[in-house]
């Protein structure tokens, strides 16, 4: 116990390893915070959702925060609604049964980038006479733009961009661009805008919600794909995919060829002859095509591949390695003892000589986390990534599949490999220096 | 150490002509029982590989109703049926697509095809792939690996021939002076190779395709491909930089932390400081002293390099569409097409058994301490 101890201590020696823990720690943190922060399901949920979960956000939108580091400034998007008085909104009854619906929401725009789209999704409620809606726009410079008149039904959405009618009174192709611009120069005007909603409803009980959404070129923390998917979710999800996929995987695949070594050599025979035969026609195995075939043909669910991942680690080469030691190790005066007191061979195996191999096991095991990790994201970059799982991997396929590079998406791509690179030097980094605690001969070479 | 020189024994002279026969014996004995293992091992292997690839029979029933949907449209869709009996129509649907499976073989059990896929396979007689074709047109799997070898030769053998020399001749060269600034670095950046190449090739992309614009994100040569001899090839180098680069870079620290490190574990014996000790130059010391016992394990890497070469790099490949054969049998796998997985699983397979077989033999030749079969 010491003994390790003695190792953990001298792990601070090594910058490498005090980085290499540092991104562990900090990666357990955030799988932590993922999990705590979305639920499982709820990151299914967000992460399968269409347009019906994501329709507020932009499509291709860049994280907020590269306003800070461009001297262009891109419009953020928002969304606000009446139900939750985020649009503030006043009901005036009239006479007759008639109401008047007065919404507005006056917001600042100081960016040198037009929006993508503005949209207002409506929903009424109404027994014959549809309620009746009109729009206006009032610029910085205190232009007063009419925007549309129309009747509404029960489910009803505005395209600011769409409108014909609008573009052929503002004279326009892009109605965007036209609504946030100088009409003699055509460059964009900052400050305030405010948008001007008033409704009419003709029966008593007839209401009117509405919903405005500014999709702009800018969004959240690490900004959305192509179906508007905000892309926190599987950033922050892909932590703990990652994290047990590689954990599982290494773990697993070196305890096994461990105990599998250690059975080998001690029962000797016929049992380490097929022990070598099955490594040799592993060998023979082409891995990735493997993997790739049970990716097509069986199942890309992540659990099926971590066990094929595991069963065709098990025998490669790390098994002569462990064989190499434990032949040593068996001749060991300790286990010539526990023969003499009469001990069976299971509890040899597992109680004396594997004991013995678990600080060489340590450091082999923590390097070998990043192949695995990057397996997964190997494979989702082929297109047999989990379909359900939000994974990193997942990220970088969708952004190479939907051209990220050409078309210079560049955060879509760079956000999940920068996480995945840290990934995997945090674990590689840990593992060389652990290698060197445990293997004093490498020390001082 | 005092030496002392014996007289031979006479004994020892005499059976000089039974120990020649006796090692023939031994190695004969050796090369039959070698071949026949590796022989065996490369059987299963490449039966399980047929195994996963036919999933149990399951591409089967895939392929089948491909045939199905396919023939029956074809015969809906064709004018020249239209005024056909109903009955008799589908009497030619039934006989079209019992034809076609016939002729894909599978009318015949799995376990008899999975046996004949074998057998093909194990005779070199590759047959012809299922859905794929090679840019000349041509169906026959051996065919289309050749078409493919040349360009995942040329870039895997660049990079790896390229990495292997030079991580041999820096890590020499760090071995000699350890612990300097040089040394230090590659001891730190050699965490950097668990990350694979493709990882780094998208990155590459990112600077030199998209940002710079300098090179090409992808491909072999440029489109339509260049008329003259010269203008072909400075195509093709500039198409051959960044997967080169991205390959080369992702093993090269640790291969060179790796070999500096062998090399010190041999430049720390003890007849190492006796040469040193006994004034014989460097070079002589590092040529006879450490790098001819570290021989064996530097031929080993060597010969597997040479089987990865075969291989390819499935992922980078796609990455960069080389259409080399890592990509191809990628795009084999998508398409079910077995005979390709199996064509390319059992070259590889036979590369790496000769190697293994070959390598024990080499051992022997190299290094005097190794006895073959012993």
């Amino acid at each position: 116990m010491s003994a390790l101890k003695n190792s953990v201590q001298k792990l601070f020696y090594y910058p490498s390893a005090v980085f290499g823990l540092f991104v562990v720690f900090l990666l357990v943190l955030l799988a932590i915070y993922a999990m705590l922060k979305i639920p499982y399901s709820e990151a299914i949920r967000l992460w399968r959702g269409g347009e019906d979960v994501w329709y507020q956000n932009p499509k291709f939108a860049a994280p907020a925060w590269i306003n800070y580091f461009s001297s262009e400034k891109y419009a953020e998007s928002f969304a606000v609604k009446t139900d939750d008085g985020s649009l503030s909104s006043e009901f005036t009854p009239g006479a007759e049964g008639t109401g008047t619906l007065v919404a507005n929401h006056i917001f600042d725009f100081n960016y040198d980038t037009y929006p993508q789209d503005m949209i207002l999704y409506f929903t009424s409620e109404f027994a014959e006479k549809q309620p009746f809606v009109s729009l206006e726009w009032l610029t910085p410079d205190g232009r007063i733009v009419r925007i549309a008149n129309m009747a509404i039904s029960r489910q009803f959405t505005y395209r600011f961009a769409q409108d014909e009618k609008l573009k052929a009174r503002l004279k326009t192709d892009d109605i965007i661009a036209s609504l946030f611009s100088d009409p003699e120069t055509g460059s964009p005007i900052k400050g305030q805008y405010q948008l001007l909603l008033t409704g009419t409803t003709f029966e008593p009980g007839s209401l009117i919600n509405a919903e405005f959404v500014f999709h702009g070129q800018v969004y959240g923390l690490a900004g959305t794909d192509h179906a508007r998917r905000d892309l926190i979710v599987p950033l922050l999800w892909g932590a703990p995919i990652a994290l047990a996929f590689g954990l599982i995987a290494s773990l697993g695949s070196s305890v096994l060829t461990m105990i599998i070594a250690a059975v080998g050599t001690w029962y000797s025979g016929w049992v380490d002859e097929l022990i070598q035969r099955i490594t040799e026609i592993n060998l023979v195995l082409p891995f990735l095509s493997i993997l790739i075939m049970i990716g097509t043909f069986y199942s890309r669910s992540l659990w099926v591949i971590l066990g094929a991942t595991i069963a065709l680690s098990i025998f490669t080469g790390a098994i002569k390695g462990f064989r190499s030691i434990f032949l040593q190790v068996k001749e060991s005066m300790y286990i010539e003892a526990a023969r003499a007191y009469g001990a069976s061979g299971p509890r040899i195996v597992f109680l004396y000589l594997i004991p013995r191999m678990i600080p060489l096991l340590i450091p082999g095991l923590v390097s070998s986390v990043p192949a695995f990790v990057f397996l997964e994201a190997s494979l989702a970059l082929l297109g047999l990534g989990d379909p359900v799982l939000p994974t990193w991997g997942k990220i970088i396929q969708d952004a190479n599949s939907n051209g990220a590079l050409y078309r210079g998406y560049y955060y879509w791509i760079l956000e999940p490999t920068v996480l995945l690179m840290f990934t995997g030097l945090g674990f590689a980094m840990l593992g060389f220096a652990l290698d060197r605690i445990f293997n004093p001969k490498l020390r001082d070479a | 150490m005092s030496v002392v020189i014996q007289p031979i024994p006479e004994s020892a002279v005499a059976p000089k002509v039974s120990a020649r026969t006796s090692t023939t014996l031994r190695v004969s004995r050796y090369v039959v029982v070698r071949l026949l293992t590796l022989f065996v091992t490369v059987v299963i292997g490449i039966y399980l590989t047929i195994m996963i690839a036919n999933m149990g029979g399951f591409v089967d029933t895939i392929m089948k109703g491909e045939i199905r949907d396919r023939v029956t449209q074809m015969i809906i869709n064709n004018p020249s049926y239209q005024s056909m009996e109903q009955e008799v129509r589908q009497k030619l649907i039934q006989d079209t697509i019992a034809a076609e499976e016939e002729r894909r073989g599978l009318n015949v059990p799995i376990a008899v095809r999975n046996f004949r896929y074998l057998s093909n396979a194990l005779t070199l007689n590759l047959g012809r792939a299922i859905n794929m074709t090679s840019d000349s047109g041509s169906k026959q799997v051996s065919l289309i690996l050749l078409e493919r070898l040349p360009a995942t030769l040329l870039l895997m053998g660049i990079s790896q021939l390229f990495l292997f020399f030079s991580s041999i001749l820096l890590a020499l060269n760090l071995s000699r002076r350890y612990g300097n600034f040089w040394d230090k670095l590659v001891v730190t950046l050699s965490p950097t190779s668990a990350v694979p190449p493709w990882f780094y090739g998208i990155f590459l992309i990112l600077i030199f395709a998209a940002l710079l614009k300098v090179l090409p994100f992808g491909g072999m040569v440029d489109s339509p491909p260049p008329p003259t001899a010269f203008e072909y090839s400075m195509s093709l180098l500039k198409h051959l930089t960044l997967p080169t680069l991205s390959l080369v870079l992702s093993s090269f620290f640790l291969s060179i932390y790796n070999y500096r490190t062998f090399f010190l574990i041999y430049s720390s014996e003890d007849y190492v400081d006796m040469a040193k000790a006994k004034g014989l130059p460097m070079r002589d010391v590092e040529r006879k002293y450490i790098l001819r016992p570290t021989l064996p394990n530097i031929i080993t890497n060597f010969a597997l390099l040479i089987i990865t070469l075969w291989t390819g790099a499935t992922i980078t490949e796609t990455v960069f569409l080389w259409p080399g054969l890592g990509r191809t049998l990628f795009q084999a796998i998508g398409l079910y097409d077995i005979p390709i997985i199996v064509g390319s699983t059992i070259i590889y397979a036979y590369l790496l058994a000769m190697t293994v077989f070959l390598l024990d033999f080499i051992y022997s030749l190299v290094d005097p301490r190794v006895k073959v079969g012993s």
